[in-house]
């Protein structure tokens, strides 16, 4: 079952990949990223940023992503958690961590759940710059990095 | 009735977070229901003025303009994702 949390508060990194892999002695690999905002962004500063999502479906989308992994990896586990509301440069926003019993399985479903969150999960960014805040513009090349994995 | 809800830039710009709406009669898709929408006003045609990027989600699922609505579903129209 995956983990998959949204909430405002910051998390402890360490604290909650330690809990991936606390009393078991299967797990051979554990897998993390974690993404922190970024005080520039497209050629202008970036003082702060506010994370929207649509609440109920944002759970469900993170949970269908995690299933699909863990269907397509050999996997144990699967964590995501994902920050909304205010944050500021140099803060976690989201965090991924996925246990399996060799590298490779983890490896490639941490890079997987990563490209289809950014182009699934229902959240947008609102920049706040020296010109006003914007909303954040969809790349494609995270579309491009989400389409590697169609086959 | 349906719900529609509405995200992040399209929000702003319609100035609608959230409404009910009766349903086109007939089979209902999200094409019939975003035509309804466009002959609002210059405001609603330019949203969804073809070319504009938007997504639209049915009972948080994502969806596509094929997609049938029913009465008592919730749909969702927002700007491409930019999470993570």
């Amino acid at each position: 079952m995956p983990r998959v949390r949204v909430q405002e508060a910051d998390f402890d990194t360490g604290r909650e990949l330690d809990a991936l892999t606390e009393g078991r002695t299967d797990v051979g690999a554990l897998a993390s990223f974690v993404g922190l905002v970024r005080g520039e962004n497209d050629g202008s500063a970036v003082s702060g940023m506010s994370l929207e999502h649509y609440p109920g479906m944002t759970e469900k989308a993170l949970e269908d992503i995690c299933t699909q992994a863990m269907a397509r990896w050999r996997l144990i586990d699967t964590l995501v958690i994902h920050r909304v509301g205010a944050l500021r440069p140099g803060d976690r926003i989201v965090l991924v961590g996925v246990t399996s019993a060799h590298r490779g399985d983890a490896f490639e479903a941490c890079e997987f759940i990563m490209d289809y969150l950014k182009t699934r999960a229902p959240f947008w960014k609102r920049e706040e710059t020296p010109h006003g805040a914007r909303w954040v513009e969809a790349r494609d090349s995270d579309d491009a990095a989400a389409g590697r994995w169609s086959r | 009735m349906v719900t529609l809800l509405y995200f992040a830039g399209l929000r702003e710009s319609l100035g609608v977070s959230r409404e009910q709406l009766a349903l086109p009669s007939g089979n209902a898709t999200v094409s019939a229901l975003v035509d309804q929408l466009r002959a609002r006003d210059d405001r609603w045609t330019e949203a969804f003025a073809p070319g504009r990027q938007w997504r639209v989600a049915v009972n948080q699922q994502m969806a596509s303009l094929a997609t049938p609505v029913r009465p008592g579903d919730e749909i969702a129209f927002f700007p491409p994702v930019t999470g993570g």
